[in-house]
């Protein structure tokens, strides 16, 4: 504690210094800080959110351009595209995608996405910014660990983009990379270096994502400044705060899991090998059992849907109160559904697993506690949807993205029941059906919720605003393409057709569907030039973007008391004092429809309910 | 081609960039306030959720019906009919609740559009409410799970169904193939050691049970009779799976998994049902397994029982020419007892 007064005190009068002169406060800045420091190796929580966007952003776009390839090859599978030899080299010659390389593209899309976009992008970038800003706090707990995460995140990143450059390509075994498959080079080409530096790039990731969760763990539970109790915090930290504790308790395992699958691959033990013969020949392997990986990837696989989820639950919760200018319904019940929602997404992970040979008896609990799942999943859209109701919404371009996280997270929701009842799985499972399910109720949702975020919070980020009339264009043109694309999936599902065929043409009964992958992929096209308007919109309004003004969105959290002008320490005098909780929105008797959380009651008689004396 | 892609990106971003001047440039010049201008936003926006919500519930209707056609004909097994049943059952509950939370959301975003006379009503917790839809959801989902955990458990019982026709489907990178048990309806061992190319199966020769067993590249099914797959795989993991029987279960190296069904459709009735004189029963892998796992199938024809001994009799047993060959061979295998693996556990 006394470290950290010290601490505190020290930023003080360095901000003291900056005041003297503020003419000179850049060049000043610049020799304290120079580009190293500043941009790249920092520890301000701020820069290093910052770090987590712009990566995640480029990461993204390569994982939109890999969907865009193989939808082309899945619309129109006879027809070659000379343009993709330019992009491809052998992989596309004469314009024909390569077969073992489209099972790389879906492989390295998979991984991509989840891990990279939706994992590290999403609670990187606004765990990182919200979490000191939100609870009043001058920086992460520790800020070297926090600027390794980045680091780790950035090298794990750029060893995953090496993995597409080397001669027999990149792991292609999926992104759920089962072995055998994935452990043996004989079986796809995709398995042997690629599959190396995919390892390597996962355990890195796995390292960033425990230092990042670590720390966020620790800022939030000590750091909080004074008054801000734990139900006085906002939605956002609550879901940070358990979607850490998830990663803290999941990834592991997944680290343990990746290093038997090293052992396998290149050490000779048989965890998950038994049994085969390949290439002309039998393998040593006797004994072990692939569904074991099956086990230990799910028991990460299954919460890690909800690390990608909770994050954008958690901002849509911020963004559709502050846009209702309305408080959210049901704060506490919202916190429980949070915490149900955490403790059982560790006991569902075999619904991914009812016909790989598990016990049936098995599936059947798992279809018991998937099922209880959707339960605290059904209160979270109802609360939801009464905190619109007699709202006052300003549809800001954040407000309709976090509508249409909502809207997402009740399509794909529903269709998981289907999913999590393993005699209706028989039929769709590994079907198009699934992609579809989860394409909307976790991809959709999570990067909805994502773009709530950046449209939200990039005042506080860049200290200006995005251009709102783009941003209406990308929303709509983002959501009509999300439905265009996944809803026809379902049909594809329904109608049997296996996920991760590079072709479907020869298959008779499959050749009608042609029109609906071609559908599908004009959807997907639009959707891809959405997300160009956002990211001009992004760049173009960092530099030249309106200024913004200190709280632009008349907003309650505490991250809005802190200047536009960024500064390592986050306030100029004092941490803020936090007197209510962040969801005094349109409260009687108040002269403006918002009460920021450092305002104490005793400045607001006019609004005060006998609850709020009890405080 | 690349240039010109290349080009076109340069060019609309470039085309972006002007926009967004003249829009800014254009809300500088107007007298529009920011707030006019939010107002409106507001008022388009909220049409805007108004015309998604019943174009997108209008389209999702009629894409409905018109894909209907595309789908899966009829289940062609006993319990696919229930699947199917508890499907549609399924499907008319999750879309009511699907219609109800879609059109409240977006009415509620519609209707209660920002207007500045206007305060939000200050309601931020109700326990009533939240009982409410804690305990309606748990039950309905508590409906649906207890038939469809009922349903999976008579799929899933094997022991009730003994006198099942056995037949082995072994996958392998990328064909399948599959081995009838013969008179005995019981399967001689296999083992992985023992697989050469007049033996890709590596059956064991010396076991009795493996003397009548046939193995074949299509799987014929006699109608009527119930069947037992088991499922083995000798490279990395596949999966069996039967969409026109609502079967699936996947082929793992190492053990054995096991599916029981019984087709009910023969494939003439099915061409009659389809109107299409070329349809075909198919087994596809339904589970990434290498570089040709979209080909990877077997065509599956289901037949009479009487048509279907006629078949079987024209088959030739697997070890009729090739006993002694194979017979040194296993010998050496068959000293580590420990290690055999048995398929057929009957």
């Amino acid at each position: 504690m006394e470290v950290n007064q010290h601490s505190s005190e020290a930023h003080v009068t360095e901000t003291d210094d900056h005041a003297h002169g503020h003419a000179h406060h850049d060049d000043h800045h610049d020799h304290v800080e120079n580009f190293w420091t500043k941009y790249l190796f920092t520890t301000d929580h701020k820069m290093i959110s910052k770090q987590f966007l712009v990566t995640a952003i480029g990461m993204a776009f390569i994982a939109m351009f890999m969907s865009l390839i193989f939808r082309l090859q899945l619309a129109w599978p006879d027809t070659k595209f000379p343009f993709l030899e330019g992009f491809l080299g052998k992989w596309a010659k004469d314009g024909v995608l390569d077969p073992g390389f489209y099972l790389a593209l879906v492989t390295i899309h998979g991984t991509i996405m989840v891990f990279f976009v939706l994992t590290g992008g999403l609670s990187g970038t606004f765990s990182n910014l919200l979490i000191p800003l939100q609870v009043g706090a001058r920086d992460m707990a520790s800020g070297v660990l926090n600027m390794l995460s980045f680091w780790f995140f950035a090298v794990s990143s750029a060893v995953m983009l090496s993995s597409l450059f080397i001669e027999t390509g990149p792991a292609s075994a999926g992104w759920t990379v089962y072995p055998p498959l994935s452990a043996l080079p004989q079986a796809i080409p995709g398995s042997g270096l690629g599959m190396t530096l995919w390892l390597i790039s996962m355990v890195l990731f796995i390292a960033s994502a425990l230092l990042g969760g670590i720390n966020y763990i620790a800022t939030v539970l000590n750091l909080r400044t004074k008054g801000m109790s734990m139900t006085r915090l906002p939605l956002t930290i609550w879901a940070f705060l358990v979607t850490a504790i998830l990663g803290v308790l999941s990834f592991p395992v997944l680290f343990a899991a990746s290093l038997l699958l090293v052992m396998d691959r290149s050490f000779g033990t048989s965890f998950y090998l038994s049994d085969i013969f390949i290439d002309g020949a039998p393998l040593e392997h006797v004994g072990g059992s692939p569904v074991l990986f099956q086990h230990l990837f799910w028991f990460l696989g299954h919460p890690e849907v909800y690390i990608v989820l909770l994050p954008a639950l958690g901002l849509a919760s911020e963004v559709i109160s502050t846009n209702a200018r309305k408080p959210i319904f049901g704060y506490k019940a919202m916190i429980g559904s949070i915490l149900v929602i955490a403790f059982l997404s560790f006991i569902v992970w075999g619904h991914h697993m009812f016909i790989t040979g598990m016990n049936p008896f098995l599936g059947s609990v798992f279809v018991f506690t998937t099922l209880l799942i959707a339960i605290p999943s059904a209160v979270k859209v109802f609360n939801y949807i009464t905190t619109l109701w007699r709202g006052n919404l300003q549809f800001t371009p954040q407000m309709l993205f976090a509508i249409g996280l909502v809207s997402f997270f009740i399509s794909g929701g529903l269709t998981g029941i289907i999913l999590g009842d393993s005699a209706l799985d028989i039929n769709v499972h590994d079907t198009y059906f699934v992609v579809a399910h989860f394409h909307i109720v976790m991809g959709s949702s999570a990067i909805f919720g994502m773009f709530a975020g950046v449209y939200h919070w990039f005042p506080k980020m860049y200290g200006r605003m995005m251009n709102k009339k783009l941003g209406y264009i990308h929303f709509w043109m983002t959501i009509v393409s999300v439905y265009g694309v996944f809803f026809p999936m379902h049909f594809l599902g329904l109608a049997g057709v296996p996920r991760r065929y590079y072709a479907n043409t020869a298959y008779e009964g499959f050749s009608q569907l042609i029109n609906i992958n071609q559908l599908i992929t004009v959807f997907a096209i639009l959707g891809g030039i959405a997300q160009f308007i956002f990211a001009f919109n992004f760049f173009y309004s960092i530099w030249r973007g309106k200024r913004a003004t200190q709280n632009p969105w008349k907003s309650n959290t505490l991250e809005w008391t802190t200047p536009v002008e960024h500064l390592h320490g986050n306030w100029p005098g004092e941490i803020p004092e936090v007197h209510r909780w962040p969801y005094d929105y349109g409260k009687p008797g108040s002269k403006e429809d918002f009460i920021p959380q450092t305002i104490p009651y005793s400045e607001t008689p006019e609004s005060n309910t006998p609850d709020d004396l009890k405080h | 081609m690349n240039l010109l892609l290349l080009l076109i990106i340069i060019f609309s971003i470039l085309v972006l960039v002007r926009l967004a001047n003249v829009a800014q440039l254009a809300a500088k010049l107007s007298d529009e306030s920011e707030e006019e201008e939010q107002d409106n936003d507001n008022r388009m926006n909220g049409i805007g959720l108004m015309i998604f919500l019943w174009g997108g519930l209008i389209l999702m209707v009629y894409m409905i019906f018109r894909y209907k056609a595309y789908m899966l004909p009829v289940s062609a097994s006993e319990h696919g009919v229930q699947i199917d049943k508890l499907m549609n059952t399924n499907w008319v509950v999750l879309f009511i609740v699907f219609v109800i939370t879609q059109v409240l959301l977006f009415s509620f975003a519609f209707k209660y559009r920002f207007n500045k006379e206007r305060r939000a009503f200050f309601f931020h917790d109700n326990n009533k409410l939240e009982v409410i839809w804690t305990i309606i959801p748990t039950i309905v989902l508590a409906a649906l799970i207890t038939t469809g955990l009922s349903e999976w458990s008579n799929i899933t019982d094997y022991a009730k169904r003994k006198e099942g026709l056995l037949i082995q489907v072994y996958g392998k990178q990328f064909d399948w193939t599959v081995r009838y048990a013969g008179k005995d309806n019981k399967l001689g061992e296999s083992y992985f050691r023992r697989i050469n190319d007049t033996n890709p199966l590596g059956v064991d020769s010396l076991d009795v049970n493996s003397n009548d067993d046939l193995t074949a590249r299509e799987m014929y099914l006699p109608v009527g009779v119930p069947i037992e797959l088991a499922i083995n795989s000798r490279d990395v993991i596949h999966s069996v799976y039967l969409p026109h029987f609502r079967v699936q279960m996947n082929a793992v190296p190492g053990m054995t998994t096991r599916f029981s069904f019984k087709p009910t459709i023969t494939t003439a009735k099915m061409r009659e049902i389809t109107g299409n004189p070329k349809f075909d029963y198919i087994l596809l892998c339904n589970k990434i397994c290498g570089v040709a796992h979209y080909n990877m199938n077997m065509k599956v024809v289901v037949v009479e029982p009487a048509d279907f001994k006629e078949w079987l009799k024209s088959q030739k047993p697997l070890f009729e020419n090739t006993v002694v060959a194979a017979a040194p061979a296993t010998r050496t295998v068959s000293e580590k007892p420990n290690e055999k693996k048995i398929v057929a556990l009957k």
